[in-house]
This record gives C-alpha cells, sequence and structure tokens, in this order.
C-alpha cells in the first residue's frame, strides 16, 4: 500500500480525499468491467464458433432432389450382368423426359450436367439389390448436382453476373422450369448418416465415419477400460509407496500431457512399423486413442477410489475381509458411478481427437463403410478433415454438418456423464 | 480365427469354473472338513489358469504370425529370384504376394511370384488353424493341472489373489511402457536420421525444404533439413496464442473468482470448459471458415496484406481454445490463497481491485506461471489447428500477418501418404517429433514444480 500516502492532517471529509476515493473506487469498476468483457469476450467467440457452423452447416441436411421415372430396359441392363448396365444412359434418358423442349448440343449438356454424377450409381444400387426391377419402371429420387443444389438452396446468388457463379443462365432456365412444375424439392438428406464418403459432394455421407469411429471407440474403451481401472486401483489401493510407485505416477501425469501428435508417432512406429499391423485399421486407431484415454481413465478412477470413505474399508477389514475382498466387494461398487464417468469424458476425448489418427492413415479415401476390425476406415473426425481440405464449394456445408453431428455425439456422451454423476454419485 | 479361440476360451472357463466349483463342495462333504476358499475362489482359480495364459498366447501368436510367414514365404521363393535384394524391394514382393493372396491381381505376375500367393493362403489357414489347436491345448493343459490341486486344504483365494496381483501390476506398467514406446521409437528413428543430417544442422540450419531433398533423392537434400525457420513458426503462433489466451482466461479468472456471485460462477464456468471440449479438427476448420476470411478483408479494409493462412488466425483461434486452461488453473491458484491475506488487505481499507492487483495476484503468481507453462505446452503441442490454418512453406518470418509453419505441421505433412520407413523425409518427422517431445516434457515438468512448490507454501 505504498501508492496510498497520507496526508498531514486527516480530514477525510475534505474534497482532495473523496475525489482520491472516488478514484480507487472508479479502478475498481473498471476491474470488474475488465473481467466481464474478458467472460463475455470468451463466451461470445463461443457464440460466434457454433453460430458460423450452424449457418454454414444447416443446409446440408436437406438435399435438392427431382424425381426421376426410369425405365429399366432390359437392352441397357442384362439381368445376367447387372453389374455392367448402361445406367447413366437410362437416367439420362429419365432426366430429358422431365423437360421436353428442344435443346441444342450445348444445352442438353448444361441441362444434364445439373444432375448429380452419382445418380445412375442410386439405380445401379436398387438394381443390384432387387434384380427383378429390370424391365420395369423405377421411380427414384436423384440428388441434383453440387452447384444446383446450392443455387436451390441460395448459396450461390441468382443476381450476380453469370460468369462469377457455376450456374449459367440456361441452367437457370431449366432450373426455374423444374421448380414451377413443382418436381425440386428438399426432403431430409438421410444420405448424410446412412451413405459412406464420395467425390461428389451431394453423394457423401458420413456411414463410413461413424462406423469407423464406434470400432474405434470400441477398441479404445474395451483396452482402455479395464486397463485403466486395474492400475488404478493398484496405484490407490495396493501398491506401497516406494520409488516404482511413484515413477508410475509421475508417468501417468506427464502421459497426461504429452501432445496427441507424439502418441500418432507412437502408434506409427511401433504398431504399424514394429508389430505390422494394417494401416488405416479401426483397430490400431482405437489402439493409439486408449493409450491417450489410459491417464485420463486412471486419474478419474483414483479420485472416485478416494472418495470413497475409510470407514467403509474399516468395516469390511474388521469382519474379516481380504483386501482384495474390501476392493472389489465394497470400494469398487461405490466408486463406479465416478469411474463410468471419467471414462465416458475419457471416450468424449478421444471421439473428437484426429492427430494421431492422421498419422496412421485413418483419412483414406473409402467409399464404403468397414467391416471389420482390420478394414481401411476413416473416424468422425479425419472425415471432418478430409472434407475440409476437398476443394468443392459443396463440401464446406458437409464439413460444418460432420462437425455439427460430432458436437451432438459429443453434447450426449457428457450428458450421460454428468447424468450418472448427479443420480448415482453418492455424497458421504 | 481370434473370435474362434476366444469362443472356445470362454466355454472351457465356464466349464472350468463349475467343475472346480462342485468338485470343491464334493471333495470336502466327503473329507467331512470345511475348504479353505470358499467354492467360488476354486472355480475362478481353475477359469483364470485356463483362460489368460491361452488367449496371451493367442494374441502373441497373432502378432507374430505374419512376420513369421513373411520370413517363410521369403525363404520359399527361388534363389534367383531374391538374390541381392535389399530389404525395401523384399517387402514390395512381399506385398505384391500378399495383394495377389488376397485376391487382387494386376497385370501378369510371374508364376513363382503366383506360387507363393497360394503357399501363402495355405500357410495362412494353417496357422490360424494351428493357433486355435495351440491355444486349445495350453487351456486343456491347464486344466486337467489346476484341477488336481484342488482339495479342501489347497488355498484357492490365495492364488486368485495373486493372479489379479500380477494382473494389476501389469496395467499399471503400461503406463510405463507408452512412456518407454514413445521414448524409444523417437530416439531410435531421430537417430536414423541424424545417421543422415548432422544434429548440428537439424538444430540450427536455416533452410527447411523436406519435399525437395526427397526428389532429388541425394545429397543435394543435405542443406534443406535446418529445422530453425519451423522452431521460429511455433514460437510465433505460440505467441500469438498466449497474446490472446492469457488476458483473457486470466481476467476470466479474477471476476469469477473475486466478483462474481455462486450463481454467476455456477453457470458460466461450465460453458468455459465447452470451449476447451470442442475437438481441434473444430477449431481448425472455423479458423479456416470464418476467422482467416475475416481478418483478410478486415486487413484488406485497412490497407494491409494478410495471408490466407496467417499465422494470427492460427494463432488467435489456438488462444480462444486456451482459454479455458489458463482461467481454470488461475481459478484453483486465486482460490488457494488464504482467505486471512484478502480480510487483512481488506481490513486496511484497500478496494477489491487494489487487493487484487496487489496482494492476491502476487500470492498467486507461481501458480498462475504454472498454469501458463502447461498452456504454452498445450499451444506448442497442437496439431489441428495449424494443420488447417497454418502454413506448409518454412520461411525465417515473425510477421504475424504473413504464413508460418509449425513442429506438428510438418510432422503431419511428412507422414501423411504413404510412409516407407527408411528416407530422410519420414525419419525428420520423429526428429521433430523427439524435439516437440522434449521441449513439452520439460514445460509440464517445470510447471508442476512450480505448482506444487506453491502449494506447500500455504497449506
Amino acid at each position: 500500500m505504498a501508492s496510498i500516502s497520507m496526508p498531514e492532517s486527516h480530514d477525510w471529509l475534505s474534497e482532495s480525499a473523496r475525489q482520491r476515493v472516488q478514484r480507487r473506487h472508479a479502478a475498481d469498476k473498471r476491474m470488474r468491467l475488465y473481467g466481464l468483457a474478458a467472460i463475455g469476450l470468451a463466451i461470445g467467440l463461443l457464440g460466434v464458433l457454433l453460430v458460423s457452423l450452424i449457418l454454414s452447416g444447416y443446409t446440408a441436411f436437406v438435399q435438392t432432389k427431382v424425381p426421376l421415372q426410369v425405365t429399366v430396359s432390359p437392352e441397357q441392363v442384362k439381368p445376367d450382368n447387372l453389374e455392367r448396365g448402361n445406367y447413366r444412359k437410362l437416367v439420362r434418358d429419365a432426366f430429358l423426359d422431365l423437360m421436353p423442349v428442344e435443346m441444342s448440343r450445348s444445352e442438353q449438356r448444361d441441362y444434364l450436367s445439373m444432375l448429380s454424377s452419382g445418380a445412375p450409381f442410386l439405380l445401379r444400387d436398387r438394381v443390384l439389390a432387387d434384380p427383378s426391377l429390370v424391365g420395369q419402371t423405377v421411380e427414384i429420387m436423384a440428388p441434383l448436382a453440387d452447384p444446383m443444389d446450392q443455387f436451390h438452396k441460395g448459396i450461390i446468388p441468382r443476381d450476380v453476373p453469370e460468369e462469377q457463379r457455376r450456374v449459367n443462365d440456361v441452367q437457370i432456365g431449366y432450373y426455374d422450369q423444374l421448380v414451377a412444375e413443382g418436381l425440386v424439392s428438399t426432403p431430409f438428406n438421410w444420405a448424410l448418416f446412412f451413405s459412406p464418403d464420395s467425390r461428389f459432394p451431394e453423394l457423401a455421407g458420413l456411414a463410413g465415419a461413424l462406423v469407423g469411429s464406434f470400432y474405434a471407440l470400441l477398441v479404445c474403451f474395451l483396452i482402455s477400460f479395464p486397463v485403466g481401472i486395474a492400475a488404478a486401483i493398484y496405484l490407490e489401493e495396493f501398491a506401497r509407496k516406494n520409488r516404482w510407485s511413484d515413477l508410475i505416477e509421475v508417468n501417468i501425469n506427464n502421459l497426461a500431457a504429452v501432445p496427441s501428435v507424439v502418441f500418432g508417432l507412437l502408434g506409427l512406429a511401433v504398431f504399424l512399423g514394429f508389430f505390422g499391423l494394417p494401416r488405416s485399421a479401426p483397430l490400431v486407431g482405437g489402439m493409439v486413442l486408449s493409450l491417450m484415454t489410459l491417464p485420463t481413465i486412471i486419474i478419474a478412477t483414483r479420485a472416485a477410489l478416494k472418495a470413497v470413505p475409510p470407514s467403509i474399508r474399516e468395516a469390511a477389514f474388521g469382519i474379516g475381509a481380504s483386501r482384495h475382498q474390501v476392493v472389489t466387494h465394497h470400494v469398487l461398487p461405490l466408486a463406479l458411478p465416478g469411474i463410468l464417468t471419467g471414462t465416458i469424458i475419457g471416450l468424449a476425448q478421444a471421439l473428437g481427437e484426429t492427430a494421431p489418427l492422421l498419422l496412421i492413415g485413418m483419412n483414406a479415401f473409402i467409399t464404403s463403410a468397414p467391416g471389420g476390425l482390420t478394414d481401411p476406415a476413416t473416424a468422425l473426425p479425419t472425415q471432418i478433415f478430409i472434407w475440409a481440405d476437398s476443394p468443392e464449394r459443396g463440401f464446406v456445408a458437409r464439413t460444418s454438418a460432420a462437425i455439427l453431428v460430432l458436437i451432438g455425439f459429443l453434447i450426449i456422451m457428457n450428458a450421460i456423464a454428468i447424468f450418472l454423476r448427479q443420480k448415482l454419485e453418492r455424497k458421504w | 480365427m481370434l473370435e474362434l479361440v476366444i469362443l472356445i476360451l470362454l466355454v472351457l472357463c465356464a466349464f472350468g469354473y463349475l467343475m472346480a466349483r462342485s468338485r470343491a463342495v464334493a471333495l470336502a462333504t466327503q473329507a467331512g472338513v470345511r475348504n479353505h476358499s470358499l467354492p467360488a475362489y476354486h472355480g475362478a482359480f481353475v477359469a483364470l489358469w485356463v483362460g489368460l495364459p491361452a488367449f496371451f498366447l493367442a494374441l502373441i501368436w497373432l502378432l507374430l504370425q505374419d512376420s513369421v510367414i513373411d520370413q517363410m514365404i521369403l525363404a520359399s521363393l527361388p534363389a534367383d529370384m531374391i538374390a541381392g535384394l535389399d530389404a525395401s524391394r523384399e517387402s514390395l514382393i512381399i506385398s505384391e504376394i500378399r495383394s495377389i493372396a488376397g485376391g487382387q491381381v494386376f497385370g501378369q505376375p510371374e508364376p513363382a511370384v503366383l506360387d507363393a500367393a497360394a503357399r501363402l493362403n495355405t500357410w495362412a489357414s494353417l496357422a490360424g488353424w494351428a493357433m486355435v489347436a495351440a491355444c486349445t491345448c495350453l487351456a486343456l493343459a491347464a486344466l486337467v493341472v489346476t484341477r488336481r490341486k484342488l482339495s479342501p486344504s489347497f488355498r484357492a483365494r490365495h492364488g486368485v489373489e495373486r493372479i489379479m496381483d500380477v494382473l494389476m501390476i501389469a496395467c499399471a506398467v503400461v503406463a510405463i511402457l507408452t512412456t518407454l514406446g514413445i521414448v524409444v521409437s523417437l530416439l531410435f528413428e531421430a537417430y536414423r536420421f541424424f545417421e543422415r543430417v548432422p544434429v548440428t544442422e537439424f538444430l540450427f540450419g536455416l533452410n527447411w525444404e523436406p519435399q525437395i531433398a526427397i526428389r532429388a533423392d541425394q545429397v543435394a537434400g543435405q542443406g534443406a533439413f535446418g529445422a530453425v525457420p519451423v522452431f521460429l513458426g511455433t514460437l510465433v503462433i505460440a505467441f500469438l496464442a498466449m497474446l490472446v489466451a492469457v488476458p483473457v482466461g486470466l481476467l476470466s479468472a479474477i471476476y469469477l473468482a473475486e466478483y462474481s456471485g455462486p450463481r454467476f460462477r455456477n453457470s458460466v464456468k461450465p460453458i468455459l470448459e465447452i470451449l476447451a471440449g470442442i475437438p481441434t479438427v473444430v477449431y481448425g476448420f472455423f479458423a479456416v471458415l470464418t476467422v482467416a476470411p475475416a481478418m483478410r478483408s478486415f486487413g484488406a479494409s485497412i490497407g494491409l496484406d494478410v495471408a490466407p493462412n496467417s499465422a494470427l488466425a492460427a494463432g488467435g483461434v489456438m488462444g480462444i481454445m486456451i482459454i479455458p486452461f489458463i482461467s481454470s488453473l488461475s481459478d484453483d491458484a486465486l482460490n488457494a490463497v488464504p482467505r486471512s491475506l484478502r480480510d487483512g488487505s481488506y481490513a486496511m481499507g484497500a478496494t477489491k481491485a487494489e487487493t487484487i492487483k496487489q496482494v492476491l495476484l502476487p500470492a498467486a503468481l507461481p501458480g498462475i506461471m504454472g498454469g501458463v507453462l502447461l498452456a504454452l505446452s498445450r499451444a506448442i503441442g497442437e496439431t489441428m489447428i495449424v494443420v488447417m490454418a497454418a502454413g506448409l512453406i518454412a520461411k525465417m518470418n515473425i510477421n504475424p500477418l504473413d504464413s508460418v509453419t509449425t513442429v506438428t505441421v510438418q510432422i503431419v505433412t511428412l507422414l501423411i501418404g504413404d510412409t516407407e520407413f527408411d528416407n530422410p523425409k519420414t525419419l525428420a518427422a520423429f526428429a521433430l517429433g523427439l524435439v516437440l517431445f522434449l521441449v513439452t516434457l520439460a514445460l509440464n515438468v517445470v510447471a508442476l514444480r512450480i505448482v506444487q512448490k506453491y502449494r506447500e507454501k500455504y497449506d
């Protein structure tokens, strides 16, 4: 308090004293305002983050589509060779049928490019699943190509010069006609969840990434949950305080702070390089993630074990239980809600982890969902990374939508953890 | 095959458990004495011995199977085909054989390769069945041996608890093994890198062009592995991140700890924690989607030329991510200052702001410093934000409006795609990883030291 000098005469009511007090109170108010401003800034930035993701992502939850009446003629699709049928021509003809006007060659090309190049594959998949469709007329909801999709959603504006947008005036003319006939609709985009990745933004979905993330998290859980609990019980209930247990403890605390990319290097060098496990596999991804989750689970489990009051242990010892019996019959069940909460939070962290998965190759372009633990796969965050890197404009909305899906999963997992903590945890 | 082994083992374990439990009861009634251990412990003892060794055998078998078969296939190839080949050519042949064995035939393979592929398939299925047989035999043997041990006086509980002890210690050692794995793999690969590029060159060289070094594939690449620009870029971005995070985090912590009421505090703290829970890939996309374009257009409006992947955008967004670390650690530090110091200051007539500035902050400084160092180590090790939002080209540059690259960006870009373990490009990533690991480790150790030392002072 050296800065506050006391005048000789202690006249606390003088004008100068009053001003001094006012200045000091003003400084106090400023401090309070700075604090509020900092909190406001942090929360505001969080809001900007979420709002910008929602604004750019919500359009990807619907998809612009037109209904096509496709006649699967046996000339184009031979019943004995369904795989190699000329589905492209069938879909083109059906799409041309929607617009019964004279077109020049270039107009026809412009018109046909309005339909997604993936539409024939939709038809092929339908016919492969049900070969009896050959010779019949099938209605498929074919997605429009990405530029038209964005034009319909208003992301590509109508009132800019033609050379500055990827939709030309001819296409807009046809588009307006299709809209006038009520053919263009925007149903909910289930393909986002149930289709695998694709080069075409209008077809790309998260199915492969969701399955890959599920497998990786499953492996991560199967390894880190039992190992983490066992290690924590040992350290908390059994280990004598000596150099070894100190070493393990320091180790665990340091592991929790090692950058995630270093775990990726470990996985690359040891799991892929030394043991020769397959690249891009959810098995390896899960193993790397489990090493990262382990410290979280161990620390949470130890905290939960510590929270069980010693009287429980002493009572159990008193009636002749062995140390193992005390732990397994009494302490562990009481600590379980806390352990589960920590585990779910650890798994939620693992779900969002990207860098180590990139290093072990879980960012491959894979057009089918993985069928097993050793199939090449992507995971949700790596899929976001792949899409964010894609040059097509349509992937911007897809990326934001995928992020919203990922955040949705994280919210669900954390909500479960909070629920467990509040409902099941006992207060002593 | 592993599924089959697990199924067989589960059945045998269940059988062993039930058999041993009823046998323990039967033996005790026969002899007219009490069992030393409860019958369930007899069952668990047998089940553990039946299941665990065989399961670990299966895991080890699976880990080694492929490399053993590869060696056998190589040895079985005609001598003129593998004569004088180095390791990388051998692995090429093996992967060709493997892909043919998997049903993907490209072009016209040599007949010897086709034969080898057929042999590989036979051997692989043979090895699979051999594993099932070996594991089943081991489990059955364990069943017979442990069954003989059962008697009323047998200390089954002690046996079970000893097995649990060993398992628990093994699990605790996993943490040490992980650290050891990190250190050994980084050191090993970095050593191989430093065999090709001198350490001094790497640590003090001013020129980083790893991609060019690969294309030339010669000594010409030697000058291009100087990592100083990469380190400098990392420091620039980390500094920018701290510039955002430290004031915002510290001021929010001060407000939460000293000014706010409990209700405000309890509702705001979780919201700040959300910032720490958002995956970093999301921040990276946010930087690319929103922050970088906004900064660019703002820069243009006041006549500044901002690079599309400027250090400012990456560092700023990283700062947002780090705010909750600083705020929660500073909050803890402020709360740990004893009540008496505050009361003393208030009793002198000081306002809250004066108390904070002249009493609390000096007292909490070590804790806050520890938190800042931990956050700094986060910022240095953070990967996805910079991979998506920062640049790839290493320049000696500290202008935040220009693009810089970081250690983590280089690690990821060097290792994405196919990786061969014998070119300097891949190994350089491990050398960078070693530096990253050592720096973050040192920061963490120092930070924890500071925090702990400070705690002892007031407890």
